[in-house]
C-alpha cells in the first residue's frame, strides 16, 4: 500500500518543483497570493499604492517579531510578552527623545530595555526553571504596566531635536518601500543564515528537539535559552522604535494583543509549538498571509471586531494541521 | 595494564546507599556486562564513571592514572563516552548533526565561523561505514529504525576516539533484529580496542558479547567473572540473591 509519506519521500528525490510544493510555506504563500489576487478583483481599494504601502509596512512589523518568535517556538518555548515589550521600548525612546536625547542614544537605551525584558524572561525560564507560558504572561502584564508608569499614561508626540529623523526612520520610505521593510529584509536574511549555519541556530533546534539530549551532549542549554528570549525581545524592541516613528505618537495601548498575531504568523509559517521546527522565511510568509486577510476584512467592510476571531481561528487551525502532519509520520 | 580501575567505590544519596565498596577492572578491548536487579546501582555506577556525579568514596584510575571527574566533560577528556539509556538524540536533526551535536565541525568564511555540514556528513558517513550500518548521514533521526538510532548514538561516541564506551541498556525496547545489529556494533568497538561496559537486563545479549560479567546486588558487587566460566542460571541466582557470591 502506498502511503502519503511514500509519495512525499519519493517526490523529494524527483525535482525542484515537487520539492517546493512539498513545503508548507509554499502553500501559505500561494494562499496569500490568491487572497491578494481576489482582493484586487473584488475591490478597487486593495491594489492602490497607498493601501499596498500600508499593508507592506504593517506586515513588516508583525513579520519582524515573528522571526524572533520563531526562534523561541523552535526551541520549545513561547513568548507572550512581545506586545508589551513593543510598548515599553516605544515609551523609553519617546520619553528620552522628548527629553532632548539624540535618536541614536535613545534608540540604544530603548533596545537595552527590550533586551533586559528578554534577559529576565530567560533567567526565570532557564535558571529558575519556570514554564515559559507563565513567565512571559507575567511579563506581558509587568512590561506594559512599566510603560504606563514611565509615560504617566500620557500620549507623547514631541520627540525633541531628532524628531524628524525618528519619523523618517519609522514612517519614511526609500526606493518606494517603507523603511520597516528594509529592517525586515535584513533581519530575515541574516536570521535565515544564522538558523542554518551557526551553532546558535543549531542549538535552538537541538533544544527544541530534545532538551535533555542537548544538555547531555554539553550544549550550554541555559545560557542559550536566555539569549533566545533576549533575541525575541530584541525584535520586539526594533518594532517598538520603528512604530514610534511611523505613528508619530505613542500611547500605552500600542502593541496590545500583537503577540497573538505574531504567534499565529510563526505557527502558520511552520514553527512547531512542540519545538524543533520553524524558519525565518516561514514566519515572514505567515505574517504576510495574516496581514492580507486582516486588510481584506477592512476593505470588504467586515467589522474589525472579527479580527480576533480570525487570528484565533488561524492559530488553532495551524496547530491542528501540525498535529495531523506529525501523526502521519 | 587496566584501562579502567575502580577501587572501593561507594555512593550514597542521603540515607540511600546506592553503591558500596565496588572494585572492578576493565582491560583494553574488553566487554564487561554489568547486570543486576532494578535499583541495584548499575546506572549510578555508570554515572560515576561518566562524571555525572563524584563517588562518596573510592578512586577511579584510567590507564593506572588516578582521575577525578567533576563534570561529564572531564570524563570525555579522558576518553570516556556514554550511550544513554534513552539514547539522547534530537529527532528533528539529521544523523550527522546528532553525531556532532555539541561539537560541530566549523569552518571560516571571511570573518564568521559557520557549521561545516559537508565535513560533518563525510565524517559521519565514515563512522557509519566502520560500524557497517546502513545509516545515511543526511537522514532525519525521526525516520530511523531503532538499530539505526543506536548506530547514531554509538557513532557519536567514536568521534573522539574513546578509550571506554559506557552503554546503559542499549537493547531495551528494540526488535530482535535490531538487537543483533547493536551487538554487532559492540563487537566492532571491541575490535578497535575500545573497552565497553554494557548494562543490560537481557541475559542472552550479555552472554553473546561480554567477555566478563559483573553482578551488582543492592549496591554490592557480588560477582565478577569470565563469561565462559559462568552460566545464565548462575547469573540469575546471583542477581536474585539465590546465590550469595561468586
Ligand atoms: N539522584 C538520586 N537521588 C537519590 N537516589 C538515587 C539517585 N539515583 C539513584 N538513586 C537510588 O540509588 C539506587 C540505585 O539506582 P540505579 O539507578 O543505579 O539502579 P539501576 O541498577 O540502574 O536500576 P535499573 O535497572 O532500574 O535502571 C536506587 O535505590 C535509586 O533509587
Ligand atoms: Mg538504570
Amino acid at each position: 500500500m502506498t502511503t502519503i509519506d511514500d509519495v512525499i519521500s519519493r517526490s523529494e528525490h524527483r525535482n525542484i518543483v515537487s520539492r517546493i510544493t512539498g513545503l508548507p510555506v509554499f502553500w501559505v504563500f500561494l494562499a496569500a497570493v490568491l487572497a491578494c489576487l481576489s482582493l484586487t478583483l473584488l475591490t478597487d481599494t486593495f491594489a492602490t499604492s497607498r493601501n499596498l504601502f500600508n499593508v507592506t509596512r504593517n506586515f513588516a512589523f508583525v513579520a519582524i517579531i515573528a522571526i524572533g518568535m520563531t526562534a523561541v517556538i523552535a526551541s520549545g518555548g513561547i513568548d507572550l510578552s512581545v506586545g508589551s515589550t513593543v510598548v515599553l521600548t516605544a515609551m523609553v525612546i519617546s520619553v528620552l527623545m522628548s527629553g532632548g536625547m539624540s535618536f541614536a542614544l535613545a534608540a540604544a537605551l530603548a533596545l537595552g530595555a527590550a533586551l533586559a525584558v528578554g534577559f529576565v524572561n530567560g533567567i526565570l525560564i532557564a535558571y529558575v526553571g519556570m514554564p515559559p507560558f507563565v513567565v512571559t504572561l507575567g511579563m506581558l502584564s509587568a512590561a506594559r504596566s512599566l510603560a504606563m508608569v514611565l509615560s504617566n499614561n500620557k500620549m507623547i508626540w514631541e520627540f525633541g531635536p531628532d524628531h524628524q529623523l525618528l519619523l523618517w526612520i519609522g514612517g519614511g520610505s526609500s526606493f518606494g518601500l517603507p523603511h520597516p521593510v528594509f529592517a525586515l529584509l535584513a533581519l530575515g536574511i541574516v536570521m535565515s543564515l544564522v538558523f542554518r549555519w551557526t551553532r546558535w541556530g543549531q542549538y535552538v533546534f537541538a533544544i527544541g528537539g530534545n532538551e535533555q539530549a542537548a544538555t547531555l551532549t554539553g550544549i550550554p542549554v541555559k545560557r542559550q535559552k536566555v539569549t533566545i528570549y533576549m533575541f525575541s525581545a530584541f525584535t520586539a524592541g526594533i518594532v517598538g522604535i520603528l512604530m514610534t516613528g511611523w505613528l508619530g505618537s505613542v500611547t500605552t495601548n500600542l502593541g496590545q494583543s500583537m503577540e497573538l498575531a505574531v504567534i499565529a504568523a510563526a505557527v502558520i509559517g511552520g514553527a512547531n509549538l512542540a519545538g524543533g521546527e520553524g524558519t525565518a522565511l516561514g514566519a515572514v510568509v505567515g505574517a504576510l498571509l495574516i496581514e492580507v486577510i486582516r486588510n481584506s476584512l477592512i476593505l470588504l467592510g467586515i467589522s474589525t471586531f472579527w479580527q480576533g476571531m480570525f487570528i484565533g481561528t488561524f492559530i488553532i487551525v495551524a496547530v491542528a494541521f501540525d498535529r495531523l502532519r506529525s501523526r502521519r509520520t | 595494564m587496566s584501562r579502567l580501575k575502580l577501587s572501593g567505590i561507594a555512593k550514597h544519596f542521603g540515607a540511600i546507599q546506592a553503591l558500596q565498596g565496588v572494585s572492578l577492572e576493565v582491560a583494553p578491548g574488553e566487554v564487561l556486562g554489568l547486570m543486576g536487579d532494578n535499583g541495584a546501582g548499575k546506572s549510578t555506577l555508570v554515572k560515576i564513571i561518566a562524571g555525572n556525579f563524584p563517588p562518596s568514596s573510592g578512586t577511579i584510575r584510567i590507564d593506572d592514572k588516578p582521575v577525578h571527574f567533576h563534570r561529564p566533560v572531564d570524563a570525555q577528556d579522558e576518553g570516556i563516552e556514554v550511550v544513554y539509556q534513552d539514547l539522547a538524540l534530537c529527532d528533528n536533526l539529521t544523523a550527522a548533526s546528532n553525531v556532532f551535536l555539541g561539537r560541530e565541525a566549523m569552518r571560516r568564511v571571511g570573518p564568521v565561523r559557520i557549521i561545516d555540514y559537508p565535513a560533518m556528513n563525510r565524517r559521519a558517513g565514515e563512522l557509519f561505514r566502520q560500524l557497517k550500518s546502513e545509516t545515511r548521514p543526511r537522514d532525519l533521526v525521526r525516520k530511523m529504525s531503532g538499530g539505526q538510532r543506536q548506530a547514531v548514538a554509538i557513532a557519536r561516541t567514536l568521534l573522539a576516539e574513546p578509550k571506554i564506551v559506557l552503554m546503559d541498556e542499549p537493547t531495551a525496547a528494540i526488535s530482535v533484529r535490531q538487537v543483533a545489529e547493536v551487538l554487532d556494533l559492540i563487537r566492532r568497538l571491541r575490535d578497535r580496542g575500545i573497552s565497553v561496559i554494557l548494562i543490560s537486563h537481557r541475559m542472552p545479549d550479555v552472554f553473546a558479547v561480554a567477555d566478563r560479567i559483573a553482578v551488582l546486588r543492592r549496591g554490592d558487587l557480588v560477582a565478577n567473572k569470565r563469561t565462559d566460566a559462568s552460566s545464565p542460571e548462575e547469573v540469575t541466582g546471583l542477581i536474585t540473591g539465590a546465590i550469595e557470591l561468586a
